[in-house]
């Protein structure tokens, strides 16, 4: 089969990325004080523009100006008021999905198709879906009048810059706190253009505040005293020092970490399906997703076959330029990023597991790692246990079903786990027993603003999304 | 004729539903509220919190794999064993220093909490759960779940305190590790005869005694124990062991100067839940 398709790119000039950027505090951009930093195209490894760095006095800065709003607009005015706001925002980033949705392939490296069908759409559902609750909060089941926190210190991850920052801000809102949220470093483009979004919707100066930087401006905002809530999507690691640094305060914590999910395939399965299933779950976004199914456990019987058919889809994914309609598999966010990938996937091979990717070209400048699946696979093994966070899937067997649910939960972490079966009772009988917060049942990564979202263990606490994600922002 | 000398109690642990004593053979002397001798309690170790906690976590399977109205009928049978014993337990508060219409009025909210929480456990799924309306052919819903094994450092309200902090943890399925009050952990020690009499697995609750500043931190830095609740840790004491919970991400339930004797509402519950939230596609 041939699978020769013509170039079809997404055309950049939708979108107007100016040369440098500073911290939008107050409703305005203002000047870091910090060493400015660089965003870069993953894709080409072109720079993007110079990004302020937020020192301490910036820091203090927006937590006070996001205190101010708190005290004498955002908190005070009705929910009904913010609600208005909240459908303002989602509105605008619908309009302005195009440019967001290419920005966003551009500074990350994803697939346009994903930024534009997932992502963005994602975002503006949230905005939108939180919206609805901001003058609903007393039928939430947390009390009749359920009060805000205050100010809420929000760090997020660069794998989905945007859609991150609307499952932070819109539930943040919507209780009636205010933000400063630190987007990460190598993708801080979509959270400005967001802020130009407050400013056209109007939103009162200081309710959204953005201060961008490294891991210094995080650990400086995390452990801002006048900060009352922390909420953190990122590695297990930091999630730690972040739950050690607020210990002994009165700071609330939310917490949305690594994973390493178990995709459990049993001999039943519609085997296609399972095989689509797989390929999202693992090559969705380049892998880095903190739920990626990075752990398929296949029934032995069905392994050989199942393989065999995983193999020759991979085959067909395209790999390339991330603004190109027909690419399933973009750039690698960061070098750091592909350095990782390199070193653990070596890991896999040192240590005994046979590694195999399909015959892809990739582009000689950019960041790029082919789809890789290493099969023999044991328990033991780093790319077991480790959370790759890249298009590395490992492979292992199971014959029984207690043992599939005993491998898929031998692991520290606990965010997210598929199965795959054609019978309803198996499906209901493993997932009450996958210690997870997540479970797809034949299907994978999928994700709504009315569905929670979070983990067991050391894959973090609480929720987002959904009624439930109403309880972070919430003095309950 | 010379005076019938009193048969004493032995005031031991309790692990895995048995009633060992310290492994560490220690014992420290409880006063009663005059500062007269009362008993010499167990003075727990390290390696009997570490066996407390195995014990928890062989229990955990079982119990949170009962049905909530298994676990509700068990829940009131315990109201029912400390009904029983209500004059032995007003005895043993008052000799905490309690007079006798508060140890009479503490022991009748402790037996009411357990009937309280003994209809909590087939009703918070419906309350904390819910099905949720995603834009697309799936079906999905999310249901609460025990968290695991629970670390419990009891306040030192003796019997209302313990009773307040540990019922919402077995109630949904949770298992516990309890470290009593330090003072006055003899009403713990008693709690547990009660247990041990009313089809509560054993291991579902362990109970110790000891130095609470010995114990806590071995209980906060387990990496078995999955959430620790702060109940009895005065407040200099709390970022420590905070910081030791962080080492595997352990839910953590700060102490929030708790009236024991007020409605204690859902809060205690949900704290040791979990939400999994499960999707499947629609079709035909």
């Amino acid at each position: 089969m041939d699978f020769e398709y013509a170039p079809a790119p997404e055309s950049r000039s939708v979108v107007d990325i100016r040369p440098s950027y500073g911290l939008f505090i107050d409703g305005a951009f203002t000047d870091g004080h910090g060493e400015p930093f660089k965003t870069i195209e993953p894709a080409s490894e072109d720079t993007l523009a110079e990004i302020a760095t937020a020192d301490g006095a910036d820091v203090d800065r927006a937590v006070a100006a996001a205190r101010a709003a708190f005290e004498n607009v955002w908190g005070p005015m009705p929910g009904r008021e913010r609600a208005k706001y909240l459908f303002r925002i989602a509105r605008i980033v619908q309009e302005r999905a195009r440019e967001l949705a290419v920005l966003e392939s551009i500074d990350n490296g994803k697939p346009i198709r994903e930024s534009r069908d997932v992502d963005v759409p994602l975002a503006a559902a949230h905005f939108f879906y939180y919206a609805g609750w901001a003058d609903k909060l007393g039928h939430a089941g947390f009390g009749a009048d359920p009060r805000p926190l205050g100010v809420a210190g929000q760090v997020i991850p660069w794998n989905f810059p945007l859609l991150m920052l609307a499952w932070k801000i819109a539930p943040a809102l919507a209780c009636g706190n205010t933000v400063v949220l630190k987007p990460a470093e190598t993708t801080p483009l979509t959270a400005l253009l967001f802020a130009d979004i407050c400013r056209q919707a109007e939103l009162p100066p200081g309710v959204v505040n953005i201060v961008t930087g490294a891991g210094e401006t995080g650990r400086l905002l995390v452990a801002h005293p006048g900060v009352d809530k922390v909420a953190f999507t990122g590695s297990t690691d930091v999630g730690r020092q972040i739950a050690r640094s607020v210990a002994g305060t009165d700071k609330r914590l939310t917490l949305e970490l690594g994973g390493k999910a178990a995709n459990i395939v049993f001999d039943d399965a519609p085997l296609d399906q399972a095989v689509e299933g797989i390929v999202n779950g693992i090559f969705f976004n380049q892998g880095h997703v903190c739920c990626a199914g990075s752990r398929l456990l296949v029934q032995e019987s069905v392994a050989d076959e199942l393989l065999e058919r995983l193999k020759a889809r991979m085959a067909t994914l395209r790999v390339g330029d991330p603004l190109d309609k027909n690419t399933d598999v973009g750039a690698i966010n960061s070098a750091e990023q592909l350095a990782k990938i390199r070193e653990l996937s070596q890991a896999g091979e040192d240590e005994g597991a046979e590694r195999w990717a399909p015959d892809c070209a990739l582009p000689q400048r950019g960041f790029w790692f082919a789809p890789t699946v290493f099969t023999g696979v044991a328990q033991s093994h780093r790319i077991a246990r480790e959370e790759i966070f890249g298009p590395v899937l490992s492979v292992l067997t199971f014959r029984t079903p207690a043992e599939a649910v005993e491998k898929a939960n031998n692991t520290p972490y606990g965010l997210s786990a598929g199965v795959w079966t054609e019978k309803g009772s198996r499906i209901l009988w493993t997932a009450e027993r996958l210690r997870a917060g997540v479970v797809w049942a034949n299907t994978f990564n999928k994700f709504d603003p009315a569905s929670p979202f979070g983990g067991y263990k050391e894959s973090g606490h609480g929720r987002e999304g959904g009624r439930h994600g109403l309880e972070a922002y919430l003095n309950v | 004729m010379s005076e019938r000398l009193t048969v004493r109690k032995t005031y031991k642990l309790f692990i895995g539903g048995a009633f060992p004593r310290s492994e560490s053979g220690r014992s420290y002397v409880v006063n009663d509220g005059r500062g007269a001798f009362l008993a010499n309690a167990s003075q727990a170790s390290r390696k009997d919190v570490r066996d407390a906690v195995g014990a928890a976590r062989k229990a955990f399977g079982g119990w949170s794999g009962r049905t909530a109205h298994n676990r509700g009928q068990i829940l009131y049978r315990i109201a029912e064993m400390l009904e029983g014993r209500r004059a032995q337990f007003v005895d043993e508060l008052r000799a905490t220093g309690l007079g006798k219409s508060a140890a009479s009025d503490e022991v009748d909210a402790a037996v009411d909490r357990w009937v309280w929480y003994a209809g909590w456990t087939d009703k918070i799924a419906a309350v904390a759960g819910s099905a949720n309306p995603v834009s697309g052919p799936f079906f999905n819903f999310s249901t609460p779940e025990p968290v695991g094994v629970v670390g419990v450092v009891a306040p030192d309200a003796p019997l209302l305190g313990l009773v307040s902090v540990l019922a919402p943890v077995v109630a949904t399925g949770g298992t516990a590790v309890v470290v009593a009050s330090e003072p006055a952990p003899l009403p713990a020690i008693t709690l547990a005869e009660v247990l041990a009499t009313s089809d509560l697995p054993g291991g579902v609750v362990n109970l110790l005694t000891g130095r609470r500043d010995e114990l806590a931190p071995w209980l906060a830095s387990h990496m078995d124990v999955d959430a620790i609740d702060l109940a009895g840790v005065p407040a200099d004491g709390v970022a420590a062991l905070e910081e030791a919970a962080a080492g595997n991400l352990k839910r953590v339930l700060r102490p929030a100067g708790d009236d024991w004797s007020g409605e204690p509402g859902t809060a205690r519950l949900t704290a040791f839940l979990e939400t999994k939230t499960v999707w499947h596609p629609v079709g035909v």
